[in-house]
């Protein structure tokens, strides 16, 4: 087992009010860790030193929950393609490396502590989303609804987003248009998603706006960051969606 | 949910940049399709601005819509810029590009460098107020001497270069608008995307070199007084 000598260089933050800087540690890592781990480490010296430990998000550490969310060395989740932190071991690192690790930065996800951001701009654009209408009653013959094999499937390629907002963070814009893009896109491919999906596609991007992400420029950054490979045809279809929504919500805004 | 009007949204506004780009890329097009008149020979171009120049109405028309487009396309830039700042108040401090291109990046410079070059451009051919001394002979028609105008401003290196270099950052604006004014507008998709990006670099180099070879064989003796 080679152990692994790395300065890193992590951003401190104490709360939302008060200025953050960079502070530099010193590690050892096995090669067989995860980079969470590797950071476990480091916050278990930090706390046996009296001090306070790098506050940073995690939950399921197997990559499907979305939770951890750091820059490492200027990539959302670290170098590694379709990787989350959690999933990015640290022999994709050399011995004597500084690592630069940073919160995501935009101005919609506010840091909350160190390295901790407050996402709630994406649950509230899902919420602006609403629901779907389903009908109740017994249950449903299976198949009895008939969906393309490429509609579905391109429902569940959308569907694969994580909400970790590294679309946001890779963006050189901080827009998070990747991200609605994939929301949108899972239901409108989907028949269920159907009842709702004009309105839902404008109250989306109304939010979006809201909340003060920048516009998609077409770096296509979010797409290569993204750890589930989400690709910028949906931002194409989400405009799609948004243009074709247009009259529909005007009528049903006149009808009101 | 109030709704705000659909051309002050992000992507209300992002269409308005593809809609403008796209008519402005017509017209990029056409004005070339008018300039490669001079290899055909004086005649042809100096008949091709003097029928333009005949249409008066009709040039002022286009002149007025081109202005239209150009403000709107501009001022829908500047908003948008300003939001995409604003939405990334703490930078980096370290940060790694992975797929953007030099295009891309640089919308905003290579549009500001062509704005002026733009309205140098309009100052030497069109209201011909920056050399006058080549500008305003006739030829044997009593026509303007276009053919000679061009081909004497070209013969100057700092006209030929400077026109060479302007043209170059058309072509990258042009690399990365033309593909995305389509992905704005919701046109692409899985198959689309790649070959839309392929066309977009193509098509604008295609347009870069037809472009650059009217000041380059001007200033290189192949097109002569």
């Amino acid at each position: 087992m080679s152990d692994m000598n790395l300065t890193l260089k992590v951003w401190r933050q104490k709360s939302k009010d008060q200025k953050g800087c960079f502070e530099t540690y010193k590690t050892l890592a096995s090669e067989h860790m995860s980079f969470l781990e590797m950071l476990d480490v480091v916050n278990e010296k930090l706390e046996r030193d009296g001090k306070d430990p790098v506050a940073f998000d995690h939950d399921c550490r197997e990559g499907i929950c979305g939770a951890c969310s750091m820059v490492i060395n200027g990539s959302p989740h670290g170098p590694e393609k379709a990787t989350t932190t959690c999933q990015l071991h640290m022999r994709k690192f050399k011995d004597g490396d500084t690592i630069v690790i940073e919160p995501w930065r935009a101005k919609a996800f506010p840091v909350l502590k160190d390295l901790i951001v407050d996402r709630g701009a994406f649950d509230r654009i899902i919420q602006s989303g609403g629901y779907t209408s389903a009908a109740t009653g017994g249950v449903p013959d299976a198949n009895s609804i008939l969906i393309p094999k490429e509609r579905a499937d391109e429902a569940m390629d959308a569907a694969q987003c994580i909400g970790c907002g590294a679309c946001v963070a890779a963006c050189p814009n901080a827009s998070a248009m990747l991200f609605v893009g994939a929301k949108v896109s899972h239901l409108a491919n989907l028949p269920q998603g159907q009842v709702e999906a004009k309105t839902r596609v404008q109250n989306m991007v109304t939010q979006m706006d809201k909340e003060g992400f920048g516009n998609c420029t077409n770096h296509g950054e979010c797409e290569s960051s993204c750890p589930k490979e989400i690709s910028i045809k949906f931002i194409s279809k989400m405009n799609r969606e948004y243009l074709g929504a247009l009259s529909h919500v005007q009528k049903s805004a006149a009808a009101e | 949910m109030n709704r705000d009007c659909p051309a002050q949204t992000s992507i209300g506004k992002k269409v308005l940049m593809a809609l403008t780009g796209l008519m402005l890329s017509g017209f990029i097009v056409g004005h070339l399709l008018g300039n490669l008149t001079i290899f055909a020979g004086r005649e042809w171009i100096n008949s091709y601005a003097y029928h333009l120049e005949e249409l008066k109405p009709l040039v002022w028309a286009a002149r007025i819509t081109l202005l239209g487009l150009v403000t709107i396309h501009i001022l829908t830039a500047i908003c948008l810029t300003i939001k995409n700042r604003q939405a990334r108040p703490v930078a980096y401090a370290k940060k790694e590009h992975q797929t953007t291109s030099v295009g891309a990046r640089t919308m905003a410079l290579t549009g500001t460098v062509i704005l002026a070059f733009i309205i140098f451009h309009l100052m030497h051919f069109t209201f011909r107020v920056t050399h006058p001394e080549i500008s305003n002979s006739l030829d044997e028609h009593g026509h303007r001497d276009v053919f000679k105008m061009v081909v004497m401003s070209f013969q100057r290196p700092e006209l030929a270069f400077g026109y060479v270099a302007a043209l170059t950052l058309l072509f990258l604006h042009l690399s990365h608008g033309l593909w995305s004014l389509f992905q704005s507008i919701g046109l692409l998709g899985e198959r689309t995307l790649p070959v839309a990006k392929k066309i977009s670099c193509a098509v604008s180099f295609i347009l870069y070199l037809a472009y650059i070879s009217i000041p380059l064989t001007c200033y290189f003796g192949l097109v002569k007084v």
